[in-house]
């Protein structure tokens, strides 16, 4: 059973859901992040998704851009993102952790090299923006040989069909991307979300979390209330941005809206 | 049309290049576009409709005109000028923007977006939203609005909105980043029309197919003016479009060779440069795979060329198949050769070229000379000089 199979498991028999906040690796700077990681899972994490900064983020709205930018500024890529991983595994053995980012990176480094980093670092899953499943068989193969799940995202327009060949190729969980636009977007309808998780539920029995423009704790314990899991970035990463001089305080303000989160979606 | 070549297949492969990689949101709608790209290149009705608007709008055919002093004067093969730049809006670009167009018509798509770099899409598309009343929005680098004011000043005219695009390198990628995010948001009203053949599919097949008038033209006028084929066609490549145009009727026509040219920028060896199939490696940008210029982290690199329109870190995935296959050669010309041929034509031939097929023009230039007099190259004068007088200007210190 892989890590991400066994923690909504344990979700399940207690009857949480799952927080998955995501931040971008090496932003604001390569120091903030490995702790960063630790201070999430305190704050009440069960996942995290870790950005893997890329030149070109297509899917991504102006914050998640900027955070982009900052860590390539510091020359963070796809290795270094990486090695944090690495890092994060030296003492916390438990939380899966998924790299999300774009093909472009991983292309470059070659499937089979990546597949292999990543089950060095002890990567749980993979999800790739720009990789639909009817391009992914020879990155799945690759990384299932080496219990890591490929996860895939849905969308507010994906038809029953390709929900069904999602649930085929993937693993561990499905994103459901909450609005039709890029993350940071503001126009999450939670009862579109609700009608539309009830029918993607019909055509996969993967947990399935929801994601994009969520900003607050009431959003996301309404969230909580139908899907598996709740992914926050983009709020996150507004208050690393807000705080640019004074990463302390956008460490502190992160974990309370965090906790918060944790708080309300327990409820 | 050929026999034997056929790509890409149904999902857009040119052996290992192309495909659709995109974020799901777009699936459906690439889907969508897709159909309609099948239904109607085979709809007897929408073909007459797009050779009327490009008879009587664009202005098609554009003549092949033998340019025999310049021959003369480079004192070998005979070169041949595919004359896009006499098209409405002054470039190849509007034989695409109009089929699009009447897709997007058929389709019931309200709004109409672009990329842009060099602005001659973006006034191509601006034209064509303007004449059938569509809400259009063109997408384009904050560093090529500077450079092409020109271009951004007829786009509003035409009633276009132009977004400056302040990402990354503000160039034409984060433009196609800015537009592709644009559509992403605005999936049920919106069609984008991408301007050359890159993109998901079925953009590099549908974009092939509205501007291989080109080549069709230019096989039949070659063979009516010197009565055979031409032994080469020399176009300059940014994402590909015109050189696909022109090279695509004669793919099975093993005589004809085709070669593609890259912006070399200030030489190969500097890194600055805009020359993926010289230089570059393969990767995915963009919705397909191709070559690109990145680095060992995936990391798209920084482009450069005095020619906007060149200055683009991918190339359309059939020009990455026909390299690989041996079927084209792909060669780059810097930016002072570049400018070397704008001067030889303008001077010779009493032609203003565009910078982007100045850099055709210049190998053109080299390639003559090692050929016999009784050979033929064709050489796509994709656009006219005038949107490129600032840049010349400001290059070669001249002040009016
Ligand atoms: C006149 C002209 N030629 C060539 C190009 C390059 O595009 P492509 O390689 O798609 O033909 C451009 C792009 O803006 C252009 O304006």
């Amino acid at each position: 059973m892989s890590r991400l199979d066994h923690t909504f498991a344990q979700l399940k028999t207690s009857g949480r859901k799952a927080l998955i906040p995501f931040i971008t690796a090496g932003d604001p700077e390569p120091g903030f992040t490995v702790p960063m990681l630790h201070d999430m899972v305190k704050a009440g994490a069960d996942i995290i998704e870790l950005g893997v900064p890329f030149s070109d983020p297509m899917a991504d709205g102006p914050v998640i851009q900027r955070a982009s930018e900052r860590a390539l500024a510091h020359r963070v890529g796809l290795r270094k993102t990486l090695a944090m991983a690495t890092e994060f595994r030296k003492t916390n053995q438990t939380t899966p952790l998924v790299l999300m980012g774009y093909l472009n990176p991983i292309e470059i480094m070659g499937y089979e090299d990546f597949a292999n980093a990543a089950q060095r670092a002890d990567i749980d899953g993979v999800l790739t923006v720009d990789l639909p499943p009817e391009e992914s068989a020879e990155c799945v193969a690759l990384l299932r040989a080496r219990g890591i799940d490929q996860i895939f995202l849905l969308a507010p327009n994906t038809s029953a069909e390709r929900v069904r060949k999602m649930d085929e190729v993937g693993s561990g969980y499905l994103y459901y991307v909450s609005l039709k636009g890029v993350t940071g977007a503001g126009h999450l309808d939670t009862r579109d979300v609700a009608e539309k998780l009830a029918l993607i539920r019909q055509n996969t029995a993967l947990p399935v979390g929801v994601g994009f423009g969520v900003k607050d704790a009431e959003t996301a314990e309404t969230l909580a209330g139908f899907a598996d899991g709740v992914v926050i970035g983009s709020a996150l990463i507004s208050k690393i941005e807000a705080h640019l001089d004074d990463p302390g305080r956008a460490r502190s303000e992160i974990i309370t809206l965090l906790a918060s989160i944790r708080h309300a979606i327990d409820r | 049309m050929t026999d034997h070549y056929d790509m890409p297949d149904a999902r857009g492969h040119f052996g290992p290049y192309g495909g659709i990689f995109v974020a799901e949101t777009l699936m459906p709608a690439i889907t969508e576009l897709n159909q309609a790209y099948q239904r109607y290149l085979q709809d007897p009705e929408f073909i007459a409709e797009l050779d009327a608007d490009l008879r009587d709008y664009v202005g098609r055919p554009s003549p092949l005109y033998h340019a025999q002093r310049w021959s003369q004067a480079l004192g070998g093969a005979q070169i041949y000028l595919k004359r896009e730049d006499l098209n409405h809006t002054g470039a190849h670009k509007v034989n695409n923007t109009v089929g699009q167009a009447l897709l997007a018509k058929r389709m019931g798509k309200t709004r109409i977006i672009a990329e842009t770099g060099a602005g001659q899409h973006g006034v191509a598309t601006a034209t064509v939203a303007a004449r059938l009343g569509l809400e259009c929005v063109v997408y384009m680098g904050a560093v090529d609005v500077a450079r092409q004011a020109l271009n951004v000043y007829r786009m509003k005219l035409l009633g276009a909105t132009v977004v400056a695009v302040e990402s990354g390198s503000k160039t034409l990628k984060d433009a196609l980043n800015e537009a592709l995010r644009d559509w992403v948001t605005h999936i049920d009203d919106t069609f984008y029309i991408i301007g050359t053949v890159a993109g998901p599919h079925p953009y590099p097949a549908m974009v092939r197919d509205f501007q291989a008038v080109i080549g069709r033209e230019a096989k039949q006028q070659c063979l009516a003016q010197t009565g055979r084929l031409p032994d080469a066609l020399v176009a300059c490549v940014g994402g590909g479009s015109n050189a696909i145009g022109l090279f695509y009727p004669f793919i099975d026509d093993e005589s004809v060779k085709f070669y593609g040219v890259e912006a070399a920028g200030d030489g190969i060896a500097t890194g600055r440069h805009s020359a993926p199939l010289s230089a570059g490696r393969p990767g995915v940008l963009h919705g397909n795979r191709t070559y690109l210029m990145a680095d060992d982290d995936g990391e798209i690199i920084e482009t450069h060329s005095i020619s906007a329109g060149l200055d683009y870190p991918g190339v359309g995935p059939e020009h990455a198949w026909l390299k690989d296959i041996g079927r084209a050669d792909y060669v780059s010309i810097t930016d002072d050769e570049a400018l070397q041929g704008f001067h030889a034509l303008t001077r010779m031939e009493g032609i203003i070229p565009a910078l982007e097929s100045s850099h055709a023009l210049a190998y053109a230039a080299k390639l003559a000379p090692t050929l016999g007099k009784d050979r033929i190259i064709v050489v796509n004068l994709s656009g006219r000089g005038d949107k490129d007088m600032h840049t010349i200007m400001q290059r070669e210190g001249i002040r009016l």
